[in-house]
Formats: structure tokens, sequence, C-alpha cells
């Protein structure tokens, strides 16, 4: 399995690896860290300088006896094993498994178009994620964005403006980008997308599927 | 708490507490633990108070990452990182959890889904101090303008804006200085685009 070619923007990552990200949008970066090593080597790097920064700060004393009640709360020897998860969802990254509990398949998707479903798996007052699933050789209509969009593939994959993505590429958008990507003729594509203000689609057919899309 | 410590007396630097680390880990070492406990929680202190949380938070929000610190030490890999950036991502992940009331979702490293290698490279694996090193001379040697977006990203709660505010600057600004900073480091470690 090849590396992805189109990678979150460096900011991005710095946030997520600081600690600073919403909870939809970490989702998505974490879900492509399974995907890319490119980027864990990255986090890992901020990780690095965040322990740096935490050795060298000066230190804050902590209350009379901190030490010693925390002693007491040790309960058992230290875990060898990461506790038990969510139920594993085949074929999925582990960090969307609490999100898609039960299985692809078995999310409550709508449909938003001519072989378009979508279905909301998490939210927050700063941006939302959802997956979206697109039967093979769609082109979905041209539309803009009010903010930015993440577009991650999950499973096969679509073309837009001349570039391919493909498993754990991301496309980002930006208010001034209008396009019209179109999923792969034989698999078509499952995705997970991160926006961040409501879609503002362009066209006929666009203001038609407005009202679906821009939830 | 043993009076004697049957360990070793510790190596300078980060190698010590990396050893310390894993003696927790593999003997549940006290004596060890309480080492690490006078090093790193006043520092995790200082890092919840610079992020703005108040005393009684910052000092509880201490306590806390030292339990989970003894609790998930046999999940710490010196081949990874060194302890402090390991602590550091304790600290981070728990001020999340308890302040945030989100979850936070995370790599796990040993997801059947993985694509390429989970470790670092092989000339690098038994150093993770050397090359902790190497990253954090790479951020000393940004130009000022740039290392200090990069130091003031690990005090904020939301991504850009309150560096954005405090500097005056705008929000394109911080992002463009972070991307900058980001490509000169993986310069300096001597990585090609
Ligand atoms: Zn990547």
């Amino acid at each position: 399995m090849t590396c992805p070619s189109y990678h979150p923007p460096d900011e991005m990552l710095m946030a997520y690896g600081t600690g600073s990200l919403d909870e939809a949008s970490s989702l998505l970066i974490a879900t492509h860290l399974t995907l890319c090593r490119r980027c864990r080597i990255e986090v890992e790097r901020i990780e690095a300088m965040g322990g740096g920064l935490l050795d060298s700060l000066a230190p804050e004393s902590l209350s009379e006896g901190a030490l010693a009640r925390v002693m007491t709360r040790l309960d058992g020897p230290p875990a060898r094993s990461r506790p038990p998860q969510t139920a594993a969802v085949a074929g999925m990254p582990a960090p969307l498994w609490p999100y898609i509990a039960g299985g692809v398949d078995a999310l409550p998707w709508r449909r938003v178009g001519p072989g378009i479903q979508q279905v909301f798996v998490a939210s927050g007052p700063i941006a939302r994620a959802r997956m979206l699933r697109v039967a093979p050789g769609v082109v979905i209509p041209q539309h803009g964005h009010a903010a930015g969009e993440m577009t991650m593939v999950l499973r096969g994959g679509f073309a837009d403006a001349g570039q391919t993505f493909e498993i754990g590429d991301i496309e980002v958008a930006g208010p001034e980008t209008i396009h019209r990507p179109a999923s792969d003729p034989e698999e078509g594509c499952l995705c997970l997308a991160v926006t961040d203000g409501p879609l503002r689609l362009t066209g006929l057919l666009g203001r038609l599927l407005n009202p679906f899309l821009d939830l | 708490m043993p009076d004697i410590v049957a360990t070793e007396p510790p190596k300078p630097g980060g190698d010590r507490w990396n050893d310390l680390l894993s003696l927790v880990a593999d003997t549940s070492d006290k004596e060890a633990f309480a080492q690490l406990f006078r090093h790193f929680a006043p520092r995790v202190k200082a890092y919840m108070l610079r992020l703005g949380v108040d005393g009684p938070g910052a000092e509880e929000l201490a306590q806390e990452t030292m339990i989970s610190v003894w609790r998930k030490a046999g999940l710490f890999d010196p081949r990874r990182s060194g302890a402090a950036t390991w602590i550091f991502t304790v600290a981070r992940n728990l001020r999340l959890d308890r302040l945030r009331k989100e979850r936070r979702p995370c790599l796990d490293p040993d997801d059947p889904m993985l694509i390429g290698e989970s470790l670092p490279a092989a000339d690098d694996l038994l150093d993770s101090g050397r090359r902790e090193l190497k990253i954090r001379q790479a951020v000393a040697a940004l130009p000022p303008e740039q290392a200090e977006v990069i130091g003031l990203s690990f005090y904020e709660d939301t991504p850009h804006g309150e560096i954005a505010q405090r500097l005056r600057i705008p929000l394109g600004t911080v992002k463009s200085r972070l991307r900058l900073a980001m490509k000169r480091i993986r310069a300096h470690l001597g990585e090609e685009e």
C-alpha cells in the first residue's frame, strides 16, 4: 500500500499535535495519520517539540503533600496493554470506530442527490464531520464553500480538476474553490469530509441540491 | 516508599527519565515514579497555567496526568519518543478530555489498517533522545518570528486565532509562518519536500 500524495496543511497537523484542534477535524487528521507515515512523522516531531517545551518550563510548585496523595491513588501495577476499545469496524481506520459503530452499511444514510448519500458522524461548534458515499461514476454538482472543507478518501476515489484522489488523500477546498469532483467509475467513493461552514452550491443543479447538502 | 533505591544512579539528561519511566512500567517502581513526579508534575502544572487553566485546576490536572503516567506507563515505547515527549502527550490528551468534554480521536499504532512502518526508521530507532534533540535544535535555529508562532501554538485552545490576536497579525500570516517553519525544520533535518 502506498502513502497518500495529498496531505493536510502543516498548520492543521500543528494544531492536532499541540492539542488545539476540534473533535471533528481531529477525527479527520487521526484517520489520515493511520494511512500516512509522512504525516505520522510530522506529528511525532511536533510532539517532540512539546516534550522539549514541557521539560524547559519553569516549574510551578504543587500543593503540600501532593506527591503523597497521588501515591495513595496508584491502584495496581501499570497496564501492559491498551484498554479495550470500541468494537472494531473491519476495513476502517481505528479512530473512526466509535463514530461508525455497527459498520458503514448500518449508518443512517440520507440520500442528498442522485447516487450521493451522506451521514453526519461528529458535530461541534467549530466544524462538522460527515461521511459521503458516492456511487461509481457520479459527478457531484459544481459547488463552492462558505468556509473550508477537507475531503479524505476512505475507499474508492475521485477525480477533481485533473487530480486523482485515492485512499488517505485529502482535498482541501477554501472559500474560493469551485469544484466538480467525479467519483471513481468502478469503485465509487467513500469519503470523510470536515466542513467548518455551510456548503454553497453554484449552478442550476447546485441550487436544486443546496437545501439537501447544506444541512 | 522504600528508603533505599535499588537502581543504578540515574544518568543525566533525557535518558534518565526514559529509564525511570521504563522502571515504572516493568517493575511498578514507586521510587522511580516519585522522581518522575518531582520533575514533571510542577512542569505539567506550569503548562496548564500557561494554557489559561486556573490554579486549582492546573494542580488537579498535573496530579491526574501523573496518575495517568503510572497507569499507562506500559504503553511508553522509548523507541518512539523520549519520556518528556510522552508525558507531554498524556497531559495534552487529559486536558482535552477533562476540559473540553470532547473525544480526542487518536492514532492507534497497532491498527491493522496502518499504512507504512509504524516505528521510526531503523537507523533512528535506538536513539529517540538524539532524534528529538535534533528536532529541538532545528526549532532553535528558526528565524525568531517563526519560532515564536511555534512556541505559542502549544498554549492556545483554538488553532491560530489566539496567536493572531496576541501578535496583532492576520490569521493567514500565522498559518504561513507555521508552514514556513515546518518547511525549514524538514530542510534542517535533511528532508526534501
Ligand atoms: Zn499525510
